[in-house]
């Protein structure tokens, strides 16, 4: 790892000025993903902001219509706050199957959205609960948030503050894990909110989207078998050594039936 | 350089770090507190789990700065003296480990489980749980039995 400048923040402006000041500045959430990238020197930044010092950033609020997560709320304390369970129990479980224990106890919402790996589990649930993500500088909603592989909209130096996922009526998700990393190969988010279905899939290509095949053919019901009909395009799937292309096309019908399944029982 | 201060298993101590320096490096090169490992570096076997305020952290994946204030236990700090952890013990009754090298992580792993799930473990939970420590020995099986020991061993049963 290159040695760089540790700034510690203490409010969201202060993080701000921190970063516009330095040459090539980071902020740090969990470090889960951060760390690991500085090692291989995939990322050498000349300052790195720790954000865990910000109260504002901390914390969930539940209220009748949605949950509000902080950005630095770390993966263990989404999974076993009560009120997330009750609220939307799929987020509460997707959160206790990132990872393990270790990483769940660092590793943040925040920083797993702002990094947007292409296989990670939160941008799916973003997406299909239709969440609206609050940075220091605007309120994003989820379909313009994720921009493609390890892209999203934010700005150098926007912060994410916290996320909003409205309560759907009822969500579920199933991931295909990869055994060593629980990354997932494929992973499937889908949320019934006000009558319409969403379905959103991670893992299968360079970044987290709506499955809008699969949204079509549900027509707003949550009835698995809707989706036999529909075709996935294997040439926009990834490949490599944990799954083909074909297998991956193959997984998103299959996990996006499992989901509707448990969504609807 | 920064200087960090930080209780570790109870003690104050401190010392100056780079910014760069990982918290197990800090444990190891500066404290001298070796039961810490490092297996992989890249945040996968666990051998290098530690208790950072209470909570399980994989200290190759966390910055000895980030770590400042806080209270860390190593394995180091679980036995009275000659006498060990009730956890320690059972690894040892149950023939929990063999080279030994991943042992202190599961270690430090298993009391973070019993802090959140009880004494009384089933091997599926402790299976799932265990998912971030890789032994390379064992074939996992007496260490399930092991943890599962240990927790009814802290709860006050043998
Ligand atoms: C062994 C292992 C297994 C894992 N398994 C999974 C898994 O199964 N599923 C999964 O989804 N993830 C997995 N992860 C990734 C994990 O969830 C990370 O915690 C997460 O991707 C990054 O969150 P972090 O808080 O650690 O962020 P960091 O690593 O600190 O930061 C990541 C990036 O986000 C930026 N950032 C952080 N917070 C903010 C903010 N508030 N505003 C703006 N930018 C910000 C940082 O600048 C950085 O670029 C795994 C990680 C490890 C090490
Ligand atoms: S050395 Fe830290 S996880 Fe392997
Ligand atoms: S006992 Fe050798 S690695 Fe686990």
């Amino acid at each position: 790892m290159y040695e760089f400048n540790y700034r510690h923040a203490n409010s969201v402006p202060d993080a701000i000025a921190a970063m516009q000041a330095a040459d090539d500045g980071k902020f740090l959430a969990g470090g889960q993903t951060m760390l690991p990238t500085m090692k291989h020197r995939l990322a050498g930044p000349s300052d790195l902001i720790d954000l865990k010092g910000i109260a504002e950033l901390k914390g969930i609020n539940v209220t009748d219509q949605s949950v509000t997560i902080g950005a630095m709320t770390t993966h263990a304390e989404v999974a076993a706050s009560t009120q997330v369970q009750n609220a939307i129990p799929a987020l509460a479980r997707l959160a206790g199957n990132i990872g393990d224990p270790a990483v769940r106890n660092c590793g943040t919402l925040g920083g797993s959205i702002a990094n947007n790996d292409p296989a990670a589990d939160y941008p799916s649930a973003v997406l299909a609960l239709g969440a609206t993500v609050k940075t220091s500088q605007r309120e994003i909603p989820a379909d313009e948030f994720f921009t493609g592989m390890f892209e999203t909209a934010l700005a150098e130096d926007e912060i994410i503050v916290s996320v909003s996922f409205p309560v759907a009526e009822s969500a579920a998700y199933m991931k295909f894990e990869n055994p060593a990393s629980r990354y997932a190969i494929v992973g499937v988010f889908v949320a019934k909110t006000a009558g319409t279905v969403r379905v959103a899939v991670t893992g299968a290509t360079t970044c987290a989207h709506r499955a809008l095949r699969i949204e079509e053919a549900l027509a707003g019901e949550l009835d698995a078998e809707k989706v036999d009909a529909v075709t996935i395009p294997v040439e926009k799937m990834n490949s490599d050594i944990h799954a083909s292309a074909d297998y991956r096309a193959h997984l998103v019908i299959v996990m996006a039936k499992r989901a509707i399944a448990a969504a609807s029982s | 350089m920064k200087n960090v201060e930080l209780t570790v298993n109870g003690s104050p101590v401190s010392g100056e770090v780079e910014s760069r320096t990982l918290l197990v490096h800090f444990l190891r090169e500066h404290l001298r507190l070796t039961g810490t490992h490092i297996g992989c570096d890249t945040s996968q076997c666990g051998a290098c789990v530690v208790h950072v305020n209470g909570k399980s952290v994989k200290s190759c994946t966390m910055l000895a700065v980030q770590a400042d204030g806080a209270e860390v236990t190593t394995i180091e700090g679980l036995a009275h003296g000659e006498e060990l952890h009730p956890m320690q013990q059972a690894f040892m009754d149950n023939h929990g480990l063999q080279c030994g090298f991943c042992t202190p992580g599961m270690i430090m792993s298993a009391l973070d489980i019993v802090k959140r799930n009880g004494n009384e473990l089933d091997e599926a939970t402790v299976r799932k749980e265990l998912e971030g420590n890789i032994c390379r020995c064992t074939g996992y099986h007496n260490i399930v039995k092991s943890v599962q020991a240990g927790a009814r061993a802290m709860g006050g049963e043998s």
